[in-house]
């Protein structure tokens, strides 16, 4: 069965068409970058997988039900400037916030679940931060709580819009890393980025997306300069033209 | 209980119950929709009125709790069409207010309610206003719409504590784990109704506005929990009503308005504390970073 | 049906009303673009403890002199809001709440020291505060005009600076503009156009004649300038029409009919204005919705 499968979908907002007929099916157990310029609609892909703009045609299909049914299958980690970090909680607060689902009414933060919620935090290099102010933390150390946050959410399929913006080089390899080892774990990571430089190296499926979804598959067959610039246009800088491993800057 | 227990009482009922909810006002960044609400229930209330033709409290709970949360969706529904949160708070309280007042002036030989008194409320009559059942007298009134209103309050904030708190710092998760973002959202405007119009009648409407947001914004810059920052408020409040009543008592000045007063101060001692302390450590730590 | 204008009193009473509701749309348009129309909010609230304490420092309840008390705590109001929200991380909506909550508290407590200790003559300082439009005097109207031609002429004048620090405060800083110089000054206008209505509508209803019709406005544009002559239009309007109604058919207060014309206004605009209307913007959804589905069709059939 596939991880997520779109059929035409579009979305709009306005009189303006953001997506156009987007037909995708994404399989379990892969990490998928998706890819494009700005404006190309990759955050409102996230969105209208979750639900949540919208949506003129379409349907949505997330392990071969709809996203209502199967909302308790879907991790989000939303870009980190769209929550309000001055929030009066601290860290193992927000990812214990990940496991609402699990923890009973009555019977609130059980030793177990804080146990878990602190080894989230442990493979996301955060640990011994439980007890720091959220507003105390650097912008990387905010996306990885966010990341622990959703480990703890502990789902087989996983959104995430932009987790490398804004993040300092240690957070970015904790995140690779981790993301190898939810791969590892058979679990599909939806990851929305920008950067051409590592697509290669970090994810193993690709959706090379600009209104429409343009290309969509393995990367090593997805990932060529051809495809690269139907999908920027114009606004693209080639370096280096290895037709196998094409490094690239865009303007 | 002596006349003055009575008064501090009031005050401080109102102050625990404007203060809890008025902490998710805050960080839900709604405060300023409390002071719409406040100011739309007089519709509520002459509503009531003229539709019960009677002034019992029960009609105008009612009243003031229908028109608070169509307020709440009324702005939420400009909102959604692109028109930005503060403007519209202003546009729909301000028209729903002039209503009221329009009402009011058109029916004034029936209306026996003073605009005055609805907004800058007397709390000194509190105690004259007593319930008795049965021939038993249990005391005034206000003290046990509030002392209700506040069980109920406490009971929904207890049962729904987590949801509150996921849906205020993280909508889209909330939705994602299942949680109903809407129905939480219209549940605290409805407690928020409640509250205002609970207290409302014992102390007006500016110490209503006072109580669901002063102490809240002093908690806000105190604490570093929710749940800290809850129960910080609740205290601040009652604070406030306590100081508020000396205030009044010595310069033979408006309750409400003393109370009011005592609360910006308390807020304004805690506000040059937290400047202070935020001197001392950016001081202290300014040859660390030199360091590095 | 016009002899009504014979009457001077009220002839005082619409012009009074009319500028009124002109200036204040015109000078709310920078409120609402700069998202602090709820500080207007603060303002009218912050104007009692003024009045109060103008009138026991004059003992006098000359108007000019309750208006400039009502100015300086206005003004102050702002600044402590401004204050707040740098020093702290309140956020604005709370800030705005503290200081308009504690300001009219404060007020309320004045005016009760007033009637207690100064020879019980309070009335006409709530119904400063409350509104009293049918009373307005030719001297009134008077000091209202003068002070809306110059709040209006300092706007025109530096419309290009509030214009810049409006869309762009950094951008207007990085051109070596001062922004907190003409944020002041444009403050200080919202303050004046602010007190002088507060008399004529009262508190809460001056919010509204500073915010609805600028938000009105915006629905018909995207050009401030159309923007400000639209806003100060629908001010206008509805005041003329807000005074005629309570005035003579309804013979109820002035001040809550003009806010309800205001608010019809608003109606009719966020239902039938072109491009943000809701009317027009459902029509294209749609259409967008059908259009789409056809195409999506003939494209299935080209495919089998």
């Amino acid at each position: 069965m596939n991880a997520i499968e779109l059929q035409d979908v579009s979305v709009a907002y306005q009189k303006q068409l953001v997506l156009r007929d987007i037909n995708v099916n994404i399989p379990t157990g892969k990490l998928v970058g998706v890819v494009g310029p700005n404006g190309a609609g990759k955050s409102t892909f996230i969105k209208s997988i979750l639900d949540i703009v919208p949506r003129v045609s379409g349907d949505v299909k997330i392990l071969g039900d709809s996203y209502r049914k199967q909302r308790q299958k879907v991790g989000y980690v939303p870009q980190k400037e769209e929550v309000d970090w001055d929030f009066p909680t601290n860290v193992l607060d927000v990812v214990l916030m990940g496991m609402y689902r699990k923890q009973k009414r009555w019977h609130r933060n059980s030793k177990d679940d804080i146990d878990t919620a602190k080894s989230c935090l442990k493979k996301v290099g955060m640990d011994g931060y439980e007890k720091r102010q959220i507003n105390e933390l650097s912008g990387g150390q905010q996306q990885r709580v966010f990341l622990a946050r959703a480990l703890a959410q502990d789902s087989p399929i996983y959104l995430m819009d932009e987790p490398f913006t804004g993040v300092d080089a240690a957070t970015e390899k904790a995140i690779v890393k981790l993301l190898e080892e939810m791969k590892k774990q058979g679990k599909t990571v939806i990851v929305v980025h920008h950067d051409l430089q590592t697509v290669s190296e970090y994810f193993d499926w690709l959706i090379l997306l600009n209104q429409k979804v343009l290309h969509a598959g393995p990367t090593e067959k997805v990932f060529t300069l051809e495809n690269i610039q139907q999908t920027y246009g114009g606004s693209l800088q080639v370096l280096n033209t290895n037709q196998s491993n094409p490094s690239v800057l865009h303007s | 209980m002596s006349y003055e227990m009575w008064i501090i009482l009031t005050g401080s009922l109102v102050g625990v119950t404007c203060g809890t909810i008025g902490c998710l006002l805050i960080i839900r960044k709604m405060a300023m929709l409390s002071d719409g609400i406040s100011h739309t229930v007089l519709l509520g209330i002459v509503l009531a009125y003229l539709i019960s033709q009677s002034l019992s409290s029960i009609y105008m709970l009612i009243g003031a709790l229908i028109i608070g949360m169509l307020t709440a969706f009324l702005v939420q529904f400009l909102y959604n069409r692109g028109i930005h949160t503060d403007a519209s708070i202003g546009i729909v309280f301000t028209s729903l207010f002039a209503l009221g007042v329009f009402l009011v002036s058109i029916y004034a030989r029936q209306v026996h309610l003073d605009i005055d008194h609805v907004l800058m409320g007397e709390i000194t009559f509190v105690p004259w206003n007593r319930l008795t059942l049965f021939g038993v007298d249990l005391g005034p009134q206000a003290v046990w719409m509030l002392g209700t209103v506040l069980v109920i309050n406490t009971v929904i904030l207890i049962i729904f504590y987590e949801p509150i708190k996921i849906s205020s710092f993280d909508p889209v998760l909330a939705t994602a784990l299942g949680i109903n973002v809407v129905f939480i959202h219209y549940l605290l405007m409805g407690m928020v109704s409640l509250s205002i119009v609970a207290s409302f009648e014992s102390v007006g409407s500016i110490l209503v506005v006072t109580m669901l947001i002063v102490p809240g914004a002093t908690a806000y810059l105190m604490t570093k929990r929710l749940s800290t920052m809850i129960a910080v408020s609740a205290m601040v409040g009652i604070l406030g009503s306590v100081v508020g009543y000396a205030i009044a008592y010595w310069f033979d000045v408006s309750i409400a308005g003393a109370m009011s007063v005592a609360l910006g101060l308390i807020f304004a001692i805690v506000f040059i504390l937290q400047l202070i302390i935020k001197k001392m450590y950016q001081r202290s730590h300014r040859g660390k970073i030199h360091v590095t | 049906m016009f002899e009504w204008l014979q009457d001077p009193n009220l002839q005082w009473v619409l012009l009074g009303t009319t500028i009124l509701g002109i200036t204040s749309g015109m000078i709310g348009c920078f409120a609402v673009l700069k998202r602090q129309s709820l500080i207007s909010d603060a303002v009218a609230h912050a104007a009692l403890p003024g009045v109060c304490l103008a009138f026991i420092v004059v003992r006098d309840k000359e108007l000019i002199y309750l208006l400039i008390g009502a100015v300086i705590a206005g003004y102050i109001a702002t600044y402590c809001i401004q204050y707040i929200v740098q020093h702290s991380k309140l956020k604005e909506d709370t800030s705005i709440g503290v200081v308009l909550s504690v300001f009219f508290g404060f007020g309320v407590v004045l005016l009760t020291y007033i009637s207690n200790n100064l020879a019980g003559n309070q009335s006409g300082l709530d119904e400063f505060v409350f509104g009293q439009a049918a009373s307005l005097s030719s001297q009134d109207v008077q000091i209202i005009s003068i002070v809306s031609l110059v709040l209006v002429t300092v706007l025109v004048l530096f419309y290009k600076e509030f214009k810049l620090i409006t869309f762009d405060p950094n951008f207007a800083k990085a051109l070596g503009l001062s922004y907190n110089k003409i944020n002041n000054l444009l403050m200080l206008l919202i303050v004046g156009a602010i007190v002088i209505g507060i008399q004529t509508v009262g508190v809460v209803l001056m919010t509204a004649m500073i915010i609805i019709p600028p938000a009105a406005a915006r629905l018909w544009t995207e050009k401030l300038s159309v923007m400000l002559l639209l806003a100060g239009t629908f001010g206008g309007i509805a005041s003329l029409l807000g005074t005629y109604f309570s005035t003579l058919a309804l013979r109820v207060a002035t001040g809550p009919v003009i806010v309800l014309c205001e608010a019809a206004i608003f109606f009719l605009s966020l239902l039938f204005a072109p491009k943000r209307g809701i009317v027009y913007k459902n029509w294209v959804f749609r259409k967008l919705r059908r259009s789409h589905k056809n195409q999506q069709t003939t494209r299935k059939h080209k495919v089998i």
